[in-house]
């Protein structure tokens, strides 16, 4: 029988809702769910977890205010020793892939990342190749160390709320300390969890394509704005807008692709999307071979055409 | 300050990646191989960070004798020697990362710079895994890297924004891609990368068990998606996502 340890991810006191995925995966084997929260001041988060779980288990620690990964997996590690946790979740966010590696490493557990599908209690599916192929992995060590892309597993229905109790932590000792956190501040829903997203690529020519085009769509359609890598490694707008392989991995209802020729790379995180829109003034570009509607037109003449008829048709 | 540089020799991000007919693996032949984009952008930050504090940057990886191809092209950027662990069987990243301890051991590295993830197999553990068996500091996709004295602050590319963390020295430092933009090799880099020492170790020599935790048992090709439609205009666009697609 499995038991399994959910790694719960937060943020600014608040539940990471990519976290509820990683329980809907344990679901999917079957067995007794626990889950863990880290932290200083983490109640209200092991509270919004409760409900989806058998137990939470809350460490508070001083060692533990900041997300560091040695300390993190260390602490994790020991929580699913002797407990007869066969199985440690998480969600594949940036931060879970930064700390779950460590985690497996540390229980000498062969871990599967960022998977697709559950199949069986050792065999996962999971993208590779920038989602070319898709590979079934089995791990073979009794320990299993999991991660979970989000947007593959819909959460699952809260139920009665779980027992909550505070576990004894060490964080032993750490290499590194944080410094600093500098956010991107906006009003928009956040990238992950948008029903709607509007993207911008290349093609925008600027910074202020992004400005004048793409953010009074966005607007309209209370959409968060994603990007290809090009525009990000170009400085016009933050990193983490990124989507694609090495960025973020989206899929609402509605993504807008604009100025996007449609790179493997990028369609890897955004062509589980339910309808993918392609603005693009270039016929062949590939972008369209995935796209459910496509607008072959110049974006700067189309673009505001589309923002105004949105704003027009919801007064 | 000594650098070591992890490499691994992939397909090309611009290869047409397809399935072999009896499923078993992908279809290699005539497919371009590189070295990870990720492991290039490694290379450059040592080199980098070498002209500044001086020291050596020694590349290293694990496969076959043709994986020599892309030690020589990271010789050829300028780095100082290589190192080949020669494995003809594929190895999971928890292997790689426990050869690569082996390596470190021997080496005595202050930083391990290494890809944030392999754009083949996509895992993104093995640079966490070594730092944890090794009981390093590490800080992933590395945005920016400063070095000074036995400290090393990296800028991390997180979610929602970039986290600032500091780790002691030796460390373990994963690249992201914007860290840096890698150089070309000039001629006569390429000229002198024949040269330079490259040192073939066999894998069986390091007393690693190299059974793997994780063991990629199929492939197959995801559903394709069904062909979408074009649309004349904006008012055709938005007539099909309230009615058809009903998404507005
Ligand atoms: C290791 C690696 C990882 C990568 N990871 C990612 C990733 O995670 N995400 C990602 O996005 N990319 C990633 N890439 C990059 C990817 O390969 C492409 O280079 C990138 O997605 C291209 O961005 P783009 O579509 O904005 O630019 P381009 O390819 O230059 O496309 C611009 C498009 O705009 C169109 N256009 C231009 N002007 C107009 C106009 N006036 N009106 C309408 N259309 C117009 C053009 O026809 C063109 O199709 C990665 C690459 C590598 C090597
Ligand atoms: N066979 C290998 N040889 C050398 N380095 C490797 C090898 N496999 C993985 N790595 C390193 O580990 C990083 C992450 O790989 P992965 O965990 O497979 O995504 C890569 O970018 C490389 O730097």
């Amino acid at each position: 029988m499995a038991t399994h340890l959910i790694v719960v991810e937060h943020s600014a006191g608040k539940l990471v809702k990519a976290t509820l995925a990683a329980v809907a995966a344990a679901q999917k084997v079957g067995g007794d769910i626990y889950a863990v929260v880290l932290g200083q001041g983490v109640a209200g988060v092991a509270a919004e977890i409760a409900p989806y779980v058998k137990k939470v288990q809350v460490g508070e620690h001083e060692g533990l205010k900041d997300r560091l990964a040695q300390p993190w997996a260390k602490v994790i590690a020991d929580a699913a020793t002797g407990a007869g946790i066969t199985h440690v979740w998480g969600a594949a966010t940036g931060a879970g892939k930064d700390l779950l590696p460590r985690v497996a490493a540390r229980l000498n557990a062969g871990m599967a990342s960022d998977i697709s599908a559950v199949v069986d209690d050792r065999t996962f599916k999971r993208p590779m190749w920038a989602g070319n192929i898709t590979g079934t992995v089995e791990i073979t060590t009794a320990k299993k160390v999991v991660s979970v892309r989000p947007t593959e597993f819909t959460p699952p229905a809260p139920g009665a709320a779980g027992e909550i109790g505070s576990i004894d932590v060490d964080p032993g000792v750490s290499k590194m300390s944080w410094v600093k956190f500098d956010a991107v501040v906006s009003d928009r829903p956040a990238l992950s969890d948008a029903r709607v997203v509007v993207s911008g690529g290349r093609g925008l020519k600027g910074p202020e394509g992004f400005k004048t085009i793409i953010e009074p769509l966005a607007d309209a359609l209370g959409a968060a704005i994603g990007a290809s890598r090009a525009v990000c490694d170009a400085g016009w707008v933050p990193n983490d807008w990124q989507v694609g392989q090495t960025g973020k991995v989206v899929a609402p209802e509605l993504y807008i692709a604009v100025g996007i020729s449609g790179a493997i790379q990028h369609v890897a995180g955004m062509k589980g999307s339910k309808c993918i829109v392609a603005i693009n003034k270039e016929p062949e570009a590939p972008i369209f071979q995935i796209a459910d509607y496509g607008l072959v037109a110049d974006l700067f003449k189309v673009v505001p055409e589309l923002t105004a008829a949105i704003k027009a048709s919801r007064g | 300050m000594k650098f070591l540089v992890t490499v691994k020799r992939v397909t090309d991000y611009e290869a047409k990646i397809k399935l072999k007919a009896d499923k078993s693996g992908i279809v290699t032949d005539g497919v371009n191989m590189i070295m990870n984009p990720f492991d290039e952008i490694g290379v450059e930050e040592a080199l980098r960070q070498k002209e500044k504090h001086g020291g050596e940057v020694v590349v290293v990886t694990l496969g076959t004798t043709d994986a020599v191809a892309q030690l020589r092209s990271a010789l050829a950027m300028g780095a100082d020697r290589a190192i080949l662990v020669r494995s003809d069987a594929a190895l999971d990243s928890f292997a790689v990362a426990q050869v690569l301890a082996k390596v470190v051991e021997k080496e005595k590295p202050d930083v391990v710079l290494m890809g944030k993830q392999a754009i083949d197999d996509d895992s993104n553990q093995a640079s966490q895994i070594l730092a944890e068996l090794l009981g390093w500091g590490q800080a992933t996709f590395a945005n920016t890297i400063n070095i000074d004295g036995r400290t090393a602050t990296v800028v991390r590319e997180a979610d929602g924004g970039l986290e600032t963390v500091s780790t002691t020295l030796p460390a373990v430092i994963s690249t992201d891609l914007r860290l840096n933009e890698p150089r070309y090799a000039s001629l006569p880099g390429i000229m002198k990368a024949k040269k330079k020492p490259l040192e073939e170790v066999d894998i069986a020599t390091l007393g690693v068990d190299l059974a793997p935790k994780v063991k990629l048992i199929g492939f197959e090709e995801p559903a394709a998606k069904k062909a979408g439609q074009k649309v004349a205009d904006v008012a055709t666009l938005l007539e099909k996502l309230k009615t058809e697609a009903k998404v507005l």
